[in-house]
């Protein structure tokens, strides 16, 4: 019975997706009920999964009943558990915020669904093409999301995100194609074992791994191919940056750490040392990079999105060192970091909405004008600096110990002075929130900044909820990491980690 | 010299692959006119699908229909991977050009630097 979760899981909001479009033609606001009800289903879903995964280990389900490795298999183990969980949390959540943020209409419910599908799609298939379908299934979607901004800028980030992205995809494919050329096969268990058999250095073997790496690169925005992100992040409509900041970039870190730990193994690694440090290295220039860009912008979002590359290289570092400690560090800030970074954008849609602020001077004197999004984004933002006992300090501890253990110093000082920069970036914003005097012409923002008639568009009691909760959990869900490592346990050992 | 002649003649499929992917990445990077990127999108995804289809050559194999006195099958796998990716693309293109047509009734333009220009002056 509980191996059916798995296909439901992804079953259940493709044929929700459907319904608030064929709706339409009856009546024009069925989007949202459908919507939190296919997205408590799948929430219950996920959780049903997760207990039985904690209790009895991996799920296996055989789409179709055709046999691995010939047929296509969803696998659930403790990481993509978690994960589904996350994606199940967050979209519930960004459904109470949308309610009153918009976009309203029964297309943006059905797309919301149809992400929802390809997430939780790409979370839990064993299966390398799969993966690959999923992955487009996601970006047409997110794509579409980003476009139902109001104006024209939303249309042109969302196609440079199109292009940037299917590029990506497409490479991921081909480096699917060498690994099949390789082996034959597609089932990710299948790989591991042939591939080891072909031999790790064989040139098709390093050519699909460089290929699947820079593919999820992209899709993951990391420096230098994290140029669509911004754009895409500031011009879509604030529940859809809440939403694909939070888990669209999450759960393809989380693909590339399924790749790089249950199809190319650990001992790829250790017969390819180059492969690993051309990866850890790649990563730690992220972390650097796009600290540095996030200092240099006064647009809010823009500031948060370029934080995200930044807060991803930590991520992709630790999938790098793939040893214990990094590895459960890895979980924990790829959860940490899609509550706090979908809470800070939820907590800026809730500023601008009540103040008009957009950009970092804007927000000068905020704690007077906005007490309580003031303090939401103080605590969200110390969180992901990495201040003690909140998610995002256990997240970069656990890295850091596994960047010690392993030796990596260069990495372990990079992650340190990470920490640093993230202070740098959020620290001048704290700072004006709470000690600078408002500038005079705050409230009436300038020219293309969408101007708040009548002191400001509601703010919903969902949409508060929403910020005051993701605040709780940053602050709090450092506490669960033991228990998380304690879950993690068989299934490290189950990926041959040491 | 003969090298190069024997690549031509013998692996000319892989030639055209790499052809293909360099001439999309080639127009996606260098073209400034949005349909021209979606096109060049379109000739790297074709690219990959001649990768598949060359690498599911078999000499001498027969459609994998069990019959007797047949040795050697063609392995359908990477055609029906394929088709899936065709589909995928098709739908890819879909998008693209519905938010190219958006992006036209907004600005008056398909090429990327007037956009740019248009984009920082407001």
């Amino acid at each position: 019975m509980s191996e059916s979760y798995a296909v439901l899981l992804v079953a259940v909001p493709i044929l929700g997706s459907i319904v608030p479009l064929a709706g339409s033609l009856w009546h024009d606001r069925l989007g949202w009920p459908v919507a939190v009800g296919v997205s408590l289903a799948h929430l219950a879903l996920a959780a049903g999964l997760a207990v039985e995964v904690f209790a009895a280990g991996t799920v296996v389900y055989e789409l179709g009943g055709f046999e691995p490795p010939f047929g296509i298999v969803l696998v659930v183990d403790g990481i993509s558990a978690l994960v589904a969980l996350l994606v199940g949390v967050v979209s519930a959540g960004v459904l109470a915020y949308a309610r009153r943020a918009g976009p309203r209409g029964n297309s943006f419910y059905s797309l919301y669904l149809l992400l929802l599908a390809g997430l939780s799609g790409m979370t839990v298939t064993g299966d390398a093409f799969n993966l690959y379908v999923f992955l487009e299934i996601t970006g047409l979607a997110a794509y579409a999301l980003v476009a139902t901004g109001d104006h024209g800028g939303a249309a042109v980030a969302a196609l440079k995100y199109l292009i940037i992205g299917t590029v990506g995809a497409s490479l991921y494919l081909l480096g699917v194609g060498y690994a099949f050329v390789a082996t034959g096969t597609l089932n990710m268990a299948d790989l591991a074992e042939k591939l080891a058999a072909v031999g790790y250095t064989s040139p098709l073997v390093l050519a699909s791994f460089a290929l699947v790496t820079v593919g999820f690169a992209v899709k993951v925005a990391l420096f230098p191919l994290h140029t669509w992100q911004p754009d895409a992040y500031a011009e879509a409509p604030i529940s859809v940056s809440v939403l694909i900041s939070a888990l669209v970039s999450t759960v393809a870190a989380y693909a590339l750490a399924r790749l790089v730990l249950s199809v190319y193994t650990v001992e790829f690694f250790a017969a390819v040392p180059t492969a690993r440090t051309m990866l850890v290295g790649a990563a730690a220039i992220s972390v650097v990079a796009g600290s540095v860009l996030a200092v240099s912008q006064t647009d809010i979002q823009r500031m948060l999105a370029y934080s995200s590359v930044s807060q991803f290289g930590l991520i992709v570092a630790a999938v790098g060192i793939a040893n214990r400690a990094a590895l459960v560090g890895a979980v924990v800030h790829l959860v940490g970091h899609a509550v706090m970074k979908g809470g800070l954008f939820a907590t800026a849609g809730v500023v601008e909405r009540t103040t008009g602020a957009r950009s970092v001077d804007e927000y000068a004197g905020l704690a007077e004008r906005a007490p309580l999004a003031a303090g939401c984004f103080a605590v969200l933002a110390l969180a992901m600096v990495g201040v003690p006992p909140a998610v995002g300090f256990v997240g970069k501890w656990y890295i850091v110990v596994g960047a010690v253990e392993a030796q990596r110093w260069a990495v372990a000082a990079v992650l340190v002075v990470s920490t640093l920069l993230t202070l740098a970036y959020f620290a001048r914003l704290v700072e004006r929130m709470y000690f600078t005097e408002p500038a005079v012409d705050v409230g009436e923002p300038a020219g293309g900044v969408p101007t708040v008639p009548d002191g400001g568009r509601s703010v919903s009691t969902g949409m508060v909820a929403v910020v005051v909760a993701a605040t709780v959990l940053a602050a709090t869900l450092g506490f669960a990491a033991s228990g998380i490592e304690a879950l993690l346990e068989p299934t490290l050992a189950a990926l041959g980690v040491i | 010299m003969t090298a190069v002649v024997d690549l031509l003649l013998t692996r000319y499929n892989y030639v055209a692959v790499v052809l293909l992917l360099g001439i999309g990445v080639y127009m996606i990077g260098a073209s400034e006119n949005l349909v021209k990127k979606v096109i060049g999108m379109n000739v790297f995804q074709t690219g990959i699908f001649l990768f598949f289809m060359t690498s599911a050559f078999v000499t001498g194999g027969h459609v994998p229909i069990i019959k007797e006195g047949v040795e050697r099958y063609v392995s359908p796998l990477p055609h029906v991977l394929i088709l899936t990716a065709i589909v995928v693309g098709v739908s890819l293109t879909a998008v693209a050009l519905a938010l190219i047509v958006r992006i036209y009734a907004e600005y008056g333009t398909l090429q990327e630097d007037v956009l740019r220009e248009i984009q920082t002056d407001e």
